[in-house]
């Protein structure tokens, strides 16, 4: 058997140590990118809750709450399970890695389950917004512009959703072929950090568009 | 005299490996390079046939080439493809691919296959970008203004905005890629303060892709779903704010400004102290400022909103603001200066085009502050001043470093040298052809002729047929180097490593260099721009 870490190594780099910070910084740097463009969504979302307050708050009346906050829960066992693969991860505990990825994997489609459910709820309700879009409140056209970032900021959210879940797939076949030890397990720790993003997303997703419906 | 014997050549990274499919699944950041370079290089030909329609239309002033509708087209898909097709990419991801790992003392990029991917991205969004030009084209202008862009407009306004979307990715997997290297592949010893200014304004434009590009995404996305579903995200008969999208659109698209320009200052500063025998004078001051350009872009976008009906505090903020970027760029107009003061200086192309960039990025410059002023901006707002200063900037700045950038790594890119004597001819006529093309315009915008129009009245045709008559010269300065370049690729005679004797890890390596850049890995031990230290080695010589 050859050394795990050095089989890894990638030509243009000297050291494994080097590469593994190199890649660490390439994922920060992409969440940089992610914050921002998150970032631009939640602006333009802040701007119209000022300028029409009302239409808003109707809006967010129509989320349930009840869903909404068991999908939080979800997703932040999602984050505990990565947090514990990464840990078994640098143990070399392969076995309880490979568990850790799949509850994570599983959770994860469960939570789009909920959410696509969700959608399904409000195209029936009439609130998707486009010309099925109906309400008979004088705020109609607040309500549809709250639906239209309701529906551009989380359906954004859920393409991240489907696209860890295609990551820890992926690290969960790595995991099985037997690539991570120990020394080399740096693809788990980027994958986390992703992953844990796009769940730090969702919580501010969940305080914008269910929680102010809270007060009516 | 004794013919060189041709001796048993070292491979290098062209000779490396052979075919087709040696090129398009190739990871060498050199290669992708010139992938790009093709790639780049084309569609500049192709956003410059729009100009040169558009020209040719503004010599009369009734419409006498083209419909007013055909019109509109061509000055948005010019713009579309010169800025996000041409300007953006052009010399980041050709020079600075080709550059930056061999300055950084590296064998590639951090990530090579993230470059190539960059690559293929880019090439699917021009595709689609150009798809939707020969559907029927676009005609909102480059920068998809809503309401009209959103309600009104006929056009394939979303294939382009698709097409613009997807280009982006592949600018910020650029900007990733390049800081992940800045920081992690230097060589031993190659300390921030030891990194060339290229480098530094490499880093600095890479901040930029990576924090404004998503920002215009978003704004697309917008812009395209509010098409598709007619909800009316920037409709205000629908609660939306238009102007909040000329908030979101220059958030990005003045910091692409400077993802435009920087590299140009970028190249400029390599080839200015080559040429003069001089160290860089200020470097810290100019590799800072260059950082300091980045962060205030992102301060400035209000200017263009003047008369959009923003607030009068907001705008008195912005214009001051604008004001103070132009700090950092005369900082290094200063420092290039000083550089040149009492260097022994040779008038080689790239040096020709070097000081033509900075005096038409002077010129470009000082008429942005004209514009950051509050009063002068209403009087000229929209017209074909505007006009003028952009092009300045992206055109006499952008273009001139580009072609100068191109002369200077020639040697090391190709193995060549190129027709000097007729190099320098066409520096010349690229300088003076530019001029001809611009300079009227500024008074065209004085004057009061508002962009965008197919037909004016009488009294302003001689300076549009001086304009016209500049851009047909302008057209055979930029087509003679694509010519000449091509041809010294082929039959010039080979460089040597270092055929301008300039600092630069990539000159310690031999042109063309081998496929993982050095022999061995590099070892810096002394400050950039040492042209004293090497003056005293060729004395000795
Ligand atoms: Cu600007």
């Amino acid at each position: 058997m050859s050394d795990p870490v050095a089989l890894e190594l990638r030509e243009q780099f000297a050291t494994p140590e080097q590469q593994r910070e190199t890649a660490s910084a390439g994922m920060w740097i992409f969440l940089m990118t992610e914050v921002l463009m998150f970032g631009a969504l939640f602006s333009a979302y802040t701007v119209y809750r000022i300028l029409h307050p009302q239409g808003f708050a109707l809006g967010s009346s129509e989320m349930d709450i009840l869903l909404g906050s068991i999908n939080t829960a979800i997703l932040l066992t999602t984050s505990l399970m990565m947090a514990f693969a990464e840990s078994n991860a640098q143990e070399g505990n392969e076995r309880w890695l490979a568990i850790c990825l799949i509850a994570v994997m599983l959770l994860g489609a469960v939570f789009l389950y909920v959410k696509f459910s969700e959608y399904i709820e409000h195209y029936h309700e009439h609130k998707a917004p486009g010309f099925w879009f109906e309400d008979s409140s004088p705020y109609a056209n607040n309500v549809q512009l709250f639906f239209v970032f309701y529906f551009i900021m989380t359906g954004l959210h859920a393409v991240h959703m489907i696209i860890g879940i295609g990551i820890m797939a992926f690290l969960l076949f790595r995991t099985w072929v037997g690539s991570f030890s120990a020394q080399y397990h740096t693809p788990i720790v980027i994958g986390g950090l992703y992953w844990h993003f796009v769940d730090i997303v969702w919580i501010f997703l969940y305080a914008i568009f269910y929680l102010p419906g809270l007060h009516r | 005299m004794i013919e060189a014997v041709p001796v048993e050549v070292e491979k290098n990274y062209l000779t490396e490996k052979q075919g087709v499919l040696s090129w398009f699944l190739t990871t060498d950041h050199k290669r992708i390079a010139i992938l790009y370079t093709v790639a780049v290089t084309a569609l500049f030909f192709l956003g410059g046939f729009f100009a040169l329609m558009m020209r040719l239309e503004l010599l009369s002033p009734r419409n006498w080439l083209v419909s007013a509708e055909t019109y509109n087209k061509l000055f948005t898909m010019h713009g579309i493809i010169m800025v996000w097709f041409f300007l953006i990419p052009s010399i980041p991801n050709t020079l600075g691919n080709f550059v930056m790992p061999m300055a950084l003392g590296a064998k590639d990029l951090a990530f090579p296959k993230l470059n190539l991917l960059s690559w293929y991205v880019f090439m699917f969004a021009a595709a689609v970008t150009v798809y939707a030009l020969f559907r029927g084209g676009v005609d909102t202008g480059w920068t998809f203004y809503t309401p009209f862009s959103t309600s009104y407009s006929t056009t394939y306004v979303v294939a382009a905005a698709v097409g613009i979307f997807i280009s982006g990715f592949s600018s910020i997997l650029t900007g990733l890629n390049f800081i992940a290297t800045t920081h992690k592949m230097r060589a031993p010893g190659l300390t921030w303060y030891r990194l060339p200014i290229f480098v530094w304004s490499m880093y600095a434009t890479s901040l930029i892709l990576v924090l404004a590009t998503p920002v215009l995404a978003i704004t697309l996305l917008m812009v395209a779903v509010e098409r598709i579903f007619q909800v009316g995200i920037f409709d205000p008969a629908l609660g939306g704010d238009p102007v909040l999208f000329q908030h979101m659109f220059w958030f990005y698209s003045h910091p692409a400004v400077y993802i435009m320009v920087l590299p140009a200052m970028a190249v400029v500063s390599e080839i200015i102290p080559a040429f003069a025998r001089k160290p860089l004078f200020g470097y810290k001051a100019v590799a800072w400022s260059s950082i300091a350009i980045a962060t205030l872009g992102f301060l400035v976008w209000g200017h263009h909103m003047f008369t959009a009906g923003t607030s009068v505090y907001s705008a008195m903020v912005f214009s001051f603001l604008s004001y103070c970027i132009a700090v950092p760029s005369a900082i290094k107009v200063f420092n290039w200066a000083a550089t040149i003061y009492k260097g022994s200086i040779s008038w080689d192309t790239p040096m020709l085009y070097a000081i033509g960039f900075v005096g038409l990025f002077t010129i470009g410059g000082m008429t942005g502050l004209f514009l950051a002023a509050l009063g002068f901006d209403v009087h000229v707002q929209d017209t074909y001043f505007v006009v003028a200063h952009f092009h300045y900037i992206m055109v006499g700045g952008t273009v001139m470093a580009f072609l100068g950038g191109v002369h200077y790594w020639w040697p090391k890119i190709s193995g060549k040298m190129y027709p000097e004597g007729l190099a320098r001819v066409c520096a010349i006529v690229v300088f003076l052809g530019f001029n001809l093309t611009f300079f009227p315009q500024f008074v065209l915008g004085y004057l009061g002729m508002p962009r965008r129009y197919a037909a004016y009245p009488e009294e302003f045709q001689f300076l549009h047929i001086l304009s016209t008559a500049g851009a047909t010269i302008l057209g055979v300065g930029y087509v003679a180097p694509l010519l000449y370049l091509l041809w010294a690729w082929k039959y010039a005679k080979p460089a040597t490593s270092n055929p301008w004797r300039a600092t630069g890890l990539e000159w310690k390596t031999p042109s063309p260099p081998p496929a993982h850049n050095f022999e061995s890995t590099p070892v810096v031990n002394t400050r950039p721009y040492d042209y004293e230290a090497m003056k005293e080695e060729l004395d000795l010589v």
